[in-house]
């Protein structure tokens, strides 16, 4: 049958799919190269394959992730700043996509994928500075820690509400190839954000405009405390890709090889065909939801213990080993390394003071207006007044 | 209705009746000895919680649901409901606050009550075209064949001293402007116990802002039982003769501290009203105390301007215009984004207000 939106065939059998009239049609596979403990699965497809310089560099990318990770959260908890999120458990999420990616490439993340940025270049010093609040940071002091943006790096500022990323990184891919930049976007989202009609729309206007867009949902199975059957009854979120008219793969994502396979392979269709892929990286959260956060309220320590033991770096490093790309004294020496460098950054962040009253009001708008000139100089009058009231900010 | 009796009973004891405020004598609030039945130290969560226990006990169609609700809220508001009243009255929706609110119109048309949270104010603006493009004009586009007035939106507001954009905004004016949904902000956990209930059991759908700095840090004695205060009628936290000070939620407590340090440095007798409810608002309790003391000064953390200050003032300006001393005055949050690390020089301090409060006392 012809109609407006296309053509169908016509069926005289009165049948509903989906739902529990589909239960015969299995959810879609997995793709993985490495097994739980990290053993390469010989049979797998790897068409973008992994060279030692490229799978080094992942390697110690994770690392210190996990490094920085360990050392900022437990300066959080002792005050330092007020708040902070892991990626434990997704680090090949993070970092094997981001291996994918060229540095043209435009990235919007949501708040859990540090491991991209770490991985293009923004350092402990940079992630420490954001944390503080100081004034070496991009934004100012003003917004809370973790909000990390770079435009060096081609990575959009992070904002909390959830979703709301997806859209931009549309509209962001739009431009990319009305320019003819042989570019994608990457855009980074939890399943529980996929939820928001944020989502829905993105992918909707990303598959009918052609938007070379790259969405990669980091499934980790909680947002917060509601678990992902709460969120969703369909086939996961790469389940939903078809129905736009996306393609779309699932994917092992404590795995870096398979995510930085399928990650390039999207990547290519995306450019070659000029439109979206959908990415569903499967893993874990193994850490608490954030330092606000105290996971073992609503899941339990042998959940939590299990996935654990699946530690992606790990199983990445048991590729690496059987290479011949590592050892034990690599490994030793990248691990106490890492750790000298993210802790002494942490200390001269500390130390960096915080950004005078003039950040306070810049960047509202492109230019000062006279309310906020006159309220600036109003707030400037209040610390003349009142010196000492906040020693922290400097006038000037 | 279990409402209007309590109500009653208590506006015997306490002086919370419409009646006493539209005179402009509403009182402050009753000693705990003179409440009738049990009261309990209890803070701000506890409060809303019991709020929602009552709820759900009195009335088998009203239900609670949100992100993250079923486990007890990020904040622990919803502790135990999903335990005593089951998951189909108490449980998680997927992550979405326009479909949350959706959800929650629809199963109030269907003659529920429903309880939405939104985890944080700042969350709540994916749901901004459900609230003013269809909770609040539900019934008057059907000329009264359909409402959702069962429908109440708690969520969780204001600063908290490390909360930057996205988890301190007072969201409060932008709904303000919306005929058809009823705003209340409770000052304190006596306030939002008695708030709730109201809100609730209120025939209209009502935007409910809790201030989440006080959740744990601010304990008063409430009620054990089920007790209502009404909407729409201010209190008067603190009487006075010289200023009207007039805050909501959580900048109540600011209105009263700088209040108590004026009287005692400058011997000023500052007269602080609670609103309690944004729209409708109580008029006629602010014009009565500025009528009485010539002077007014409006003050709320989120940004000055076309915040709800500028309401009260032009009010007052108009109706109390041959008895004003000095200017309206406004002490208010800045017009920027809500800034971290600027926070203290962003809020409308404790200090700033008695600045502010001198100046218009000595105009
Ligand atoms: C619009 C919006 N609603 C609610 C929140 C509060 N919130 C922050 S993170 C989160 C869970 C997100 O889960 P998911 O997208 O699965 O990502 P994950 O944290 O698991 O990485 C919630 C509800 C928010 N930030 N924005």
């Amino acid at each position: 049958m012809d109609f407006p939106g296309g053509c169908v065939p016509f069926t005289t059998e009165l049948k509903f799919v989906g739902g529990h009239f589909s239960t015969d049609v299995p959810p879609m596979s997995c793709y993985r190269t490495l097994d739980s403990v990290g053993d390469a699965l010989q049979e797998a497809d790897t068409p973008w394959g992994l060279d030692e310089e490229q799978a080094v560099r992942i390697y110690r990318a994770m690392v210190g992730l996990q490094t920085m990770d360990g050392v900022f959260y437990d300066s959080q908890r002792q005050g330092r700043f007020s708040f902070y999120i892991t990626s434990a458990g997704e680090e090949a999420t993070a970092v094997g996509s981001a291996a994918a990616l060229a540095p043209a490439d435009v990235v919007f993340a949501q708040y859990r994928e540090q491991g991209v940025l770490l991985y293009r270049g923004f350092s402990f010093l940079d992630f420490a500075h954001q944390c503080f609040g100081n004034a070496q940071e991009p934004g100012k002091g003003r917004q809370m820690p973790i909000h990390y943006g770079s435009a060096e790096l081609n990575f959009h500022t992070i904002s909390s509400p959830l979703a709301t990323q997806l859209p931009h990184a549309v509209g962001a891919a739009y431009a990319l190839k009305l320019e003819a930049r042989q570019a994608v976007v990457a855009v980074y989202f939890g399943e529980g954000a996929a939820s928001e009609g944020d989502f829905h729309a993105a992918a909707n206007f990303a598959a009918t405009l052609g938007a070379p867009v790259l969405f990669i949902c980091r499934n980790n199975g909680w947002a917060i405390s509601t678990p992902a059957t709460e969120q969703y009854r369909g086939d996961g979120i790469a389940g939903r890709g078809p129905s736009y008219g996306i393609p779309s793969v699932r994917v092992d994502g404590g795995d870096a090889r398979a995510v930085y396979n399928a990650t390039a392979a999207a990547r290519d269709i995306a450019l070659r065909h000029g439109g979206p892929v959908l990415i569903e990286a499967m893993s874990y959260r193994s850490g608490h939801h954030s330092t606000s956060d105290d996971s073992s309220r609503y899941r339990t320590a042998t959940e939590m213990a299990v996935w654990r033991a699946r530690d992606p770096a790990a199983r990445f490093r048991r590729l690496l080993d059987a290479a011949g790309w590592w050892d034990d004294g690599r490994e030793q020496a990248l691990r106490q390394a890492t750790r000298r460098e993210v802790v002494a950054a942490l200390g001269k962040a500390q130390r960096v003071p915080k950004a005078s009253l003039d950040a306070m009001f810049a960047d509202v708008y492109a230019e000062v207006p006279w309310h906020l000139a006159e309220q600036q100089a109003e707030v400037a009058e209040h610390l003349r007044r009142h010196p000492g009231a906040w020693p922290d900010i400097p006038l000037q | 209705m279990a409402g209007g009796i309590q109500l009653s009973r208590l506006a015997a004891v306490g002086g919370y009746s419409a009646l006493s405020a539209a005179a402009g004598v509403a009182s402050s609030k009753p000693s705990a000895a003179a409440t009738e039945g049990a009261s309990k130290q209890t803070n701000l969560c506890t409060a809303v919680n019991d709020a929602l226990h009552i709820a759900l006990d009195a009335n088998p169609r009203a239900l609670v649901f949100g992100e993250d609700v079923s486990f007890g809220g990020v904040f622990r508001c919803t502790v135990g409901l999903k335990e005593r009243f089951g998951a189909a009255r108490c449980f998680n929706t997927p992550l979405s606050e326009q479909g949350i609110v959706g959800f929650g119109i629809g199963a109030a048309a269907l003659g529920c009550t429903a309880i939405a949270e939104i985890q944080f104010a700042d969350y709540i603006y994916p749901a901004y075209d459900q609230i003013v493009n269809e909770a609040s004009k539900y019934r008057y586009r059907s000329g009264g064949a359909f409402n959702c007035g069962g429908l109440t939106v708690r969520a969780p507001y204001g600063a908290v001293g490390h909360g930057g954009h996205y988890h301190s905004q007072s969201p409060e004016a932008v709904f303000t402007h919306v005929p058809g949904i009823k705003v209340v902000m409770p000052s304190g956990p006596y306030e939002a116990k008695g708030l709730l209930l109201a809100a609730i059991r209120d025939p209209n759908p009502v935007v409910f802002f809790e201030a989440k700095m006080q959740y744990r840090t601010v304990v008063e004695d409430v009620p054990k039982g089920d007790f209502e205060l009404p909407l729409g009628v201010a209190r008067v936290a603190r009487e006075g003769s010289d200023i009207t000070l007039v805050g909501w939620g959580q900048q109540v407590g600011v209105l009263e501290r700088a209040a108590a340090e004026v009287s005692e440095a400058d011997s000023i007798s500052c007269e602080v009203i609670d609103l309690r409810t944004l729209i409708p608002w109580d008029r006629a309790a602010v014009e009565a105390s500025v009528s009485k003391t010539g002077r007014v000064l409006v003050s709320h953390e989120a940004p000055v301007t076309s915040g709800f200050g500028a309401e009260v003032v032009a009010a007052m300006s108009a109706r109390c215009f041959l008895r004003l001393e000095a200017p309206p005055a406004r002490v208010c949050g800045y017009d920027t984004p809500f800034p971290l690390v600027f926070e203290p020089l962003y809020l409308p301090t404790q200090q700033r207000v008695v600045d502010a409060i001198r100046a218009t006392c000595n105009f």
